[in-house]
């Protein structure tokens, strides 16, 4: 008994896996002393600022920057004039395209960059971008996909007439890629002799990540040794590295890459802006540091947005609701450049995880990437690449087919889960589910909302309505989703060429302390304290006696960085597979010490012990010393290891989220009343760290929704550019959560984890949407697009005749 | 977001603010909670070389309730007008619509004042003083003078105010009857997509009189005579009701935007009329 509280109090000690081990990063966050790109000054640092397009789509006739250069101050302005001759007036995107660095010759969105100041300070900068001159000619603007690829109006002068794009044909000179997968004609035909049909367009709008911290960096060039400091911004400050290297020529180990604290990524950090080129260059012409610090509203109108999908579903099925297949059309609009953030050869990112949770037999997925006068971008906000569109057309399928059976959607799920002795499970569309359980999920989720006394209250609801008794009406939004994250295996996932592996370096210090590095980066995930506790477990030092770094390319391995959810499923891994080499040299160690053979050890929570004499042990501090104070025959001094893993496969973490939700039919306002949100995640590495993903992915979720968008009006101006306008909850919006989970783990991950930051967002869409769907379902409702905002619930009781 | 250059001012008596604006005339502007000027010079959208910090000025601050007469300076802030027991038991409408601008921290520093004197049809203050019939005193280079807040608003951004005057107090008779000040919003922090203040005298269970006015409904706060009118001699039932929405909707004239289309907006104006009305009467 002794021995085994002991052996607990060893465990405990450890704030390993499992531990609500209190995040170690806020103490400098909460007191204001983290350390942003914004606080990095340097020594005679120049400041940079942008002259934007006012029109979405205009010739640049002329510019005259003479009175900005006159203005006590000004150092440089530069234009596509002053890059061209460095090649730099355009720069490669993620997506395989080429983007305007700085307007040349057009412009194609509302805020794109036309000018770089530089100048003393900050204020003469702002100052100087309203003395240069930009003479501009309008053009007709393009702001519908759909009219876009009709239209005669070319947007892409430099590619007008290139027929093959970096994903295949190009059918017209707006279009971009046609993306298929799965068959096609098989679907057709399912379709064609189905019993049942349910089509609809779901269109999931274009909306903004909108970090906390906008996007900035600061370019320090080093004249005399020749080296580039960059602080930035940087999901992936490695494969800012190898780009900037590719661009400016500058060898890759003369340039330094720094990613500081970052306040907030959600993908909106991924790719790579003008601004940082301009700071580069800047400094590399000056020779003295740039910094360049967007504001609010240069982030919402010019840096990555997300989503702006219209998916044209079919889904078929037997008339017991037993699902046969699926079709998808998806138009997406990309805007004026095509910088999606998706592995190369997913250019419509993993939307073929659209099957969803459900066994479905036979399923094709065509996208169509459209150019239009809008900001660039596509990127995962919260999400795996572009799974949240997935996730939410599907569970708006299946409630659409719910409606066309006349059954309940709950129920339908439940007759169309992938079953738990299915897996690994094969989908129609090419992808291998690692492992699930999705009907005890979802049977967990009902019982714990007591959905038949929510329906039977709703019916009761209803009925009121119809009475005039009530001028409110209950939704219950139901979603199953299943995420794929972890990108990603190299043999089929990289970025510019580089294979989405990661990695993780450990030196155990010989007082038995550790650092550990990895080539990710958080941005507010907490990898501090969950990556410490992952490696805590693996060598038996205390989570509290590791320190975490990332973020700098000069110290750290190389890795793809921080997004899609990623982090714990390839860094994670990279981290415990390196932490076992330094577990195997350590059992050398060990053995030595103890005089027996290696074989005759054996692992207990922090020590060695020889078996049959538990007496008789090394811990792992005991194991470190010696590692650097004895000559050990046949084994290397020091206690280091370093682990580059590539997955296998990706990870699927699944989830079921109940949102019940009371709308104002007269006013357009909903409260909501209960969020249950399941999450099976795999193994749970630190219970709080993933409730605090969840609350904020839900939040998140929420924003987007219920009111959250990136607008523009025919002229293609962006009309949601502020925070007065662009939804993002308070304190007062946001409404409690009830989490809970099951715990299935990845058979394939070192440690069975799977990833969580970014279910929350995958999942909560649609609950929330389908919640506000599912009120008016009883008076004739199929679809609505969100936002959900008050106008738009007031709409659809407008239309179906709610207003008496 | 980075204004152009300006030069700071913060006199220290209305006189010497007064001195100040006349010196530079149009380049000179008062600032108060600086909540609506400063992101406006921000964003660039005003351009102020002169500044003139009124927060130094104490004639400016303070709240008085004295024989039935309410007094508040232009300098109290939003904050203040929540937490002052004397004002909330004379006209509690003022608390119950403070509470709904903005958020507290913009509150700590948003005037009085400056929210009647911005003219931005957004803010809640001036239909609010319509409803309670305030009086704005003016200090300008040839002394005081008063303007009815019924009176004061011509246009978005335009007011009776001549750009040398000063605003240094409202004042108005302490209300009789119920009142409700109801808000619909997007979020905390949103300006109204339609609010309504509603004050109701009641006498032998009819209604005696009624004052309505509505806000960000046109481009300058709506006071509706004709709703208030058709309230009256009524026992504030639901045709009653019915005509003083209809009469509102006949005063109003909003305009699309990110809030709504315009239909939208006489819908839940009417709705938010509805429910200030079944307020008011509930308090009369
Ligand atoms: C996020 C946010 C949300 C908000 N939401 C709301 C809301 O829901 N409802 C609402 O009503 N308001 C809202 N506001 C506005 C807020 O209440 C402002 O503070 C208020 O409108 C202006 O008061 P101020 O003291 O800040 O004035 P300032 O910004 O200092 O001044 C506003 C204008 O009035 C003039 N002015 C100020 N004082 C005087 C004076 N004594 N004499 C003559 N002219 C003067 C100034 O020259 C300026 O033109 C919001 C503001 C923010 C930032």
């Amino acid at each position: 008994m002794k021995d085994l509280e002991d052996r607990q109090e060893r465990i405990d000690n450890l704030k390993g896996l499992g531990c609500s081990r209190k995040r170690v990063e806020d103490a400098r966050f909460t007191q204001g002393k983290g350390n942003y790109v914004d606080d990095v000054n340097l020594p005679g640092m120049l400041h940079g600022d942008f002259v934007r397009s006012p029109y979405a789509h205009a010739r640049v006739k002329s510019i005259n920057i003479d009175a900005a250069m006159a203005l006590d101050g000004v150092v440089a302005v530069l234009t596509a004039k002053d890059l061209e001759p460095l090649s730099l007036h355009w720069m490669p995107t993620l997506a395989g395209d080429k983007q305007m660095v700085l307007a040349d010759g057009k412009v194609l969105f509302q805020g794109q960059e036309v000018a770089f100041v530089v100048a003393k300070d900050r204020y003469v900068a702002a100052d100087a971008v309203e003395l240069v001159e930009v003479e501009y000619e309008e053009l007709p603007v393009l702001v519908d996909p759909f009219e876009a690829l009709q239209s005669d109006i070319v947007l892409r002068e430099d590619i007008k007439d290139e027929k093959e794009g970096a994903h295949g044909a190009r059918r017209h000179h707006n279009h971009i890629f046609l993306w298929e997968e799965g068959d096609k004609d098989a679907t057709e035909q399912v379709l064609d002799e189905a019993e049942v049909v349910a089509e609809e367009m779901v269109y999931y709008h274009r909306t903004h990540p909108c970090p906390l911290e906008p996007c900035g960096s600061v370019a320090s060039m080093d004249k005399i040794n020749g080296k580039l400091t960059l602080w930035g911004t940087f999901q992936a400050p490695h494969v800012v590295r190898t780009v900037a290297s590719l661009l400016s020529g500058i060898e890759e180990h003369n340039i330094r890459v720094i990613s500081p604290d970052i306040g907030g990524g959600f993908g909106n950090k991924v790719g790579v802006y003008p601004g940082y080129v301009c700071s580069i260059v800047a400094s590399i012409v000056t020779g003295q540091p740039v910094k360049w610090i967007e504001d609010r509203m240069e982030n919402l109108m010019a840096t990555a947005f997300a989503r702006d999908y219209w998916m044209k579903g079919k889904i078929s099925a037997t008339k017991d609701g037993k699902i046969t297949g699926l079709h998808c059309h998806v138009t997406a609009d990309h805007g004026a450049f095509d910088a999606c953030a998706d592995p190369t050869k997913f250019p419509a990112g993993f939307f073929h995880i659209c099957t969803g949770s459900y066994d479905i037999p036979v399923a094709y997925v065509g996208v169509d990437g459209v150019y239009t006068n809008k900001a660039p971008g596509g990127v995962a906000y919260r999400c795996s690449f572009r799974v949240t569109e997935a996730a939410y057309f599907i569970e708006r399928m299946i409630e659409v087919l719910a409606i066309e059976l006349n059954m309940d959607a709950a129920e339908l799920r439940r007759i169309n889960f992938i079953k738990a002795d299915q897996f690994p499970y094969q989908s129609a569309l090419g992808w291998e589910y690692d492992s699930g359980d999705y009907h005890t999920a979802w049977d967990k989720a009902l019982a714990a909302v007591k959905y038949d006394d929510l329906r039977a209250e709703q019916a009761q609801r209803v009925e009121d309505f119809k009475a005039g008794k009530t001028r409110k009406l209950l939704g219950i939004g139901l979603t199953h989703f299943t995420e794929i994250v972890g990108a990603g295996p190299v043999k089929n996932c990289d970025i510019l060429g580089m294979g989405m592996f990661d990695s993780c370096e450990i030196r155990i210090h010989p007082t038995g302390s550790a650092i550990a590095r990895l080539g990710t980066i958080s941005q507010g995930q907490g990898h501090a304290t969950t990556f410490a506790q992952i490696l805590a477990s693996e060598i038996g030092l205390s989570a509290d006696s590791i320190t975490i770094e990332e973020g700098d390319t000069d110290t750290a391995p190389y890795g793809l960085g921080t997004y899609g959810s990623r982090s714990t499923p390839v860094a994670g891994a990279a981290t415990a597979m390196a932490g076992r080499k330094i577990r195997a040299k350590a059992q050398m160690i060990a053995a030595y010490l103890l005089e027996v053979h290696d074989n005759d050890l054996e692992w207990d929570v922090d020590r060695f012990v020889v078996k049959g004499a538990p007496e008789r042990f090394k811990t792992m501090k005991d194991i470190a010393y010696a590692a650097y104070n004895q000559a050990i025959p046949g084994v290397e001094p020091g206690l280091e290891a370093v682990s580059y893993y590539d997955p296998p496969n990706m990870t699927y973490p699944f989830g079921a989220y109940i949102c019940v939700m009371e709308i104002d039919a007269d006013t357009g306002e909903h409260e909501i009343r209960q969020f249950y949100a399941l999450d099976d995640c795999g193994t749970r590495i630190n219970p709080m760290v993933i409730e605090g993903q969840v609350h904020g992915g839900l939040t998140e979720a929420l924003a987007i929704a219920m009111g959250q968008e990136i607008a523009y009006d025919d002229m293609g101006n962006c009309k949601t550019g502020t925070l007065m306008d662009f939804f993002i909850p308070t304190a007062v919006e946001t409404p409690h959560y009830t989490t809970d989970h099951t715990e299935t783990p990845s058979p394939h991950h070192p440690i069975g984890a799977k990833g969580v930051g970014e279910s929350p967002n995958v999942g909560g869409v649609p609950a929330f949407s389908n919640a506000v769907h599912d009120a008016f379902r009883a008076f004739g409702l199929r679809q609505s697009h969100m936002p959900h905002d008050h106008w738009r619930i007031w709409k659809i009781a407008n239309d179906l005749g709610l207003h008496g | 977001m980075i204004p152009s250059e300006f030069e700071y001012h913060r006199p220290g008596s209305i006189a010497a603010a007064l001195a100040v604006l006349e010196e530079h005339g149009d380049d000179a502007r008062v600032m108060a909670g600086g909540h609506s000027l400063i992101p406006m010079m921000k964003l660039r959208m005003a351009d102020v070389p002169h500044l003139i910090d009124l927060q130094s000025i104490d004639e400016l601050k303070g709240i008085s309730v004295e024989g039935g007469k309410v007094t508040i300076g232009a300098m109290t802030t939003q904050h203040e007008l929540i937490t002052n027991d004397a004002l909330a038991a004379a006209a509690p409408i003022m608390r119950e619509a403070a509470l709904l601008i903005a958020d507290p921290q913009v509150r700590y520093m948003g005037t009085i004042g400056g929210n009647v004197a911005n003219g931005d049809p957004g803010n809640d203050m001036p239909g609010l003083m319509q409803c309670l019939d305030a009086t704005f005193s003016l200090h300008g280079p040839d002394g005081t003078r008063e303007v009815q807040a019924r009176d004061f608003y011509e246009a978005a951004y335009m007011t009776d105010r001549e750009d040398d005057e000063i605003l240094t107090r409202i004042s108005f008779a302490a209300p009789k009857g119920g009142q409700a000040y109801e808000k619909q919003k997007r979020k905390i922090g949103d300006y109204a997509t339609a609010a309504a203040a509603v004050i109701i005298e009641k006498a032998s269970g009819k209604v005696a009189s009624a004052s309505i006015a509505m806000t960000n409904l046109s481009d300058t706060p709506v006071f509706s005579e004709a709703a208030g009118s058709a309230l009256v001699g009524s026992d504030c039932g639901s045709d009653a009701m019915s005509n003083a929405v209809s009469a509102m909707l006949g005063d109003i004239d909003p305009t699309e935007d990110n809030r709504g289309p315009v239909e939208f907006k006489k819908h839940v104006a009417g709705v938010i009329l509805r429910r200030a009305i079944e307020r008011a009467w509930s308090r009369a």
